[in-house]
């Protein structure tokens, strides 16, 4: 258990073409520590010259065992570790997971509860792809992108903050619904996020889409054909920038999307430019969906009254001894889930990320899977860099928008 | 290293000393940019405007160890990440100091399992422990200034005898 392990560039040679051996190419290792892999990736490189030929992920630095942890803890439970998974959409993390556990045991859902989720998953859409903005605008040093992108993000994470009392890790969809009702300030605080967004994301367009610098470093670069990202099971924005049109909340409607009315931009240069451009309007379109929802955001309760999965409230504790049964045996042995297996998918700023539950008849998953979207998204990385410089692979690596967190799990 | 073995225990010259350089310690500590995990974003938000460490000196991120004098250890360490993490912490120079960011990073949170170290203190000397899961950048910056506080009553010749 506490033996430590390092890995030299050694052991990979094998990976890598006959000229590496040879010594007629370098083989150079970037990370775990870089400050443009956005985390702990690693890649081993073969250059020859400045010209990236073979280009190896190593992941597994940030493992942490999310799944096997999960399968010693109930159902309610187990929904912490998915916050840490994607630490950038937390909200959809959750959702995912709860999809997956009320389509197990078969629990419905109130409408308020269903409209909210759409609003705080979208708002968490839009933060994910601010931090996505801001970073890769660092990497190819636009600073400027970096501090204004944040200063919105924090908005976001305020209101985060003001409904389920933590910035990031949120928690707060439970399996029948949410944890509680929003506060009274929530629309008030959603209003005025809607009041400024437009405007500044005109802003960072009008320094960044027509900007030669940054068209210099884009335009080209990294190019992802339509046959080759689904081959590798790409999905999301990467997928989308490569002409394919398909984003779950068209394809498979849940939650209600069908409800709403947004377009999926599509692109078909399948470039990092093309990349920027389905995020930049990604946001656009997910505020379009926050402003439907608020604005049809109905009354009613937030969790369902299904007592053998969803605990009573506070205030029937006190009155009622089933209540204060059901609340000890739900908190103490959890719910028992039956003997299936299913697969319930969302579509998270990275694309789609799925959850596998299989339960057996206890009140603790038998095995949880995550398929996350950053992980076959990276899986694409080394076809395309070939042939591009190695301060191109900064440029391709920003824009794939990984997530370790996500790769590893 | 450094000042600390010259100077010895000289008495009043060098209390005096010991002030300035642990003044100029704290005003310009430089620390490294070595994000993990979700604590990272929550460095970077702690970088960025609403919060701006640069009001402490502290804006400027160096991607290399060797011209950083501060750790912060932001997130989960896995284990296979634990001997690049130590051989970071070796390529600093002294003097150094490390952060224990969040609860991974101080305890292993809430991943007691195989694949997290459980603390960063069994591989590195930890100064400061911040709490939270993950913690507000106020924590951070409340971290750092407790990092400062301690920097500024270090005596040379406790580093000496140490070192």
């Amino acid at each position: 258990m506490t033996e430590l392990q390092e890995v030299t560039v050694d052991q990979y040679r094998h990976l890598v073409s006959e000229r590496a051996l040879s010594g007629e190419t370098m083989l150079l290792n970037m990370g775990p520590q870089h400050p443009s892999t956005h985390g702990v990736l690693r890649l081993l490189l073969e250059l020859d010259g400045e010209i990236v030929i073979n280009c190896i992920p190593d992941v597994g630095y940030l493992h942490t065992g999310i799944e096997k942890n999960m399968e010693a803890k109930t159902y309610q439970k187990a929904e912490v570790m998915t916050d840490r998974l994607d630490y950038m959409n937390t909200m959809g993390n959750n959702l995912a997971y709860v999809m997956a556990v009320e389509k197990l045991v078969d629990l419905d859902v109130p409408e308020r509860a269903l409209v909210l989720r759409v609003i705080l998953t979208e708002l968490q859409r839009i933060a994910s792809h601010l931090v996505w903005l801001g970073t890769s605008g660092l990497d190819l040093a636009a600073m400027s992108m970096f501090l204004y992108c944040f200063r919105e993000r924090e908005q976001i994470l305020d209101i985060f903050e003001l409904v389920s009392g933590q910035r990031m890790m949120t928690t707060y969809f439970r399996p029948g619904g949410l944890w509680r009702d929003v506060p009274v300030e929530f629309e008030a605080a959603v209003r005025d996020f809607i009041k400024i967004f437009p405007k500044r994301v005109d802003e960072y367009e009008s320094l960044l889409t027509k900007n030669p610098l940054f068209l210099d470093r884009m335009l080209g670069i990294g190019k992802l054909d339509a046959a080759t990202a689904l081959s590798h099971s790409v999905t999301g924005p990467m997928l989308r920038a490569s002409g394919v049109n398909w984003d779950l909340r068209k394809a498979r409607p849940y939650m209600g999307y069908e409800q709403y009315d947004f377009n999926v931009p599509t692109h078909t240069e399948g470039d990092t430019y093309a990349r920027y451009l389905v995020r930049i309007q990604e946001m656009r379109e997910s505020l379009k969906i926050v402003v439907q929802a608020l604005n049809k955001l109905p009354f009613g309760p937030v969790r369902s009254d299904n007592r053998k999965f969803v605990p009573p409230p506070r205030s029937e504790i006190g009155v009622s001894m089933e209540a204060l049964i059901h609340h000890f045996k739900l908190w103490t042995e959890g719910f028992p889930a039956p003997q299936a297996s299913i697969y319930s998918a969302v579509e998270s700023p990275r694309g789609e990320l799925g959850v596998f539950l299989e339960g057996d008849g206890g009140p603790k998953p038998y095995r949880v899977h995550m398929r996350t979207p950053s992980f076959d998204n990276l899986s694409v990385l080394p076809k395309i860099v070939k042939g591009h410089l190695v301060a191109d692979l900064v440029a391709i690596l920003s824009s794939t928008d990984i997530v370790l967190g996500d790769i590893d799990r | 290293m450094g000042v600390e073995q010259k100077l010895g225990n000289m008495g009043v010259v060098t209390t005096t000393l010991e002030s300035v350089v642990n003044w100029g310690r704290t005003n310009a500590m430089w620390p490294m940019l070595f994000g993990l995990a979700c604590c990272a974003i929550e460095m970077m938000s702690a970088q960025s405007s609403t919060y701006d460490m640069s009001r402490f000196g502290m804006e400027l991120m160096r991607a290399s160890p060797r011209q950083s004098d501060l750790m912060i250890v932001a997130g989960r360490v896995s284990r296979k990440m634990a001997p690049v993490l130590r051989r970071l912490y070796d390529q600093m120079p002294e003097p150094k100091w490390v952060i224990a960011m969040g609860d991974c990073a101080s305890c292993g949170g809430v991943f007691n399992n195989y694949a997290i170290l459980q603390g960063v203190d069994e591989i590195v000397p930890v100064d400061v422990y911040v709490a939270g899961c993950p913690p507000r950048p106020e924590a951070l910056i409340h971290g750092v200034m407790t990092l400062h506080e301690k920097v500024k009553a270090e005596k040379f010749k406790d580093l000496a005898q140490i070192k």
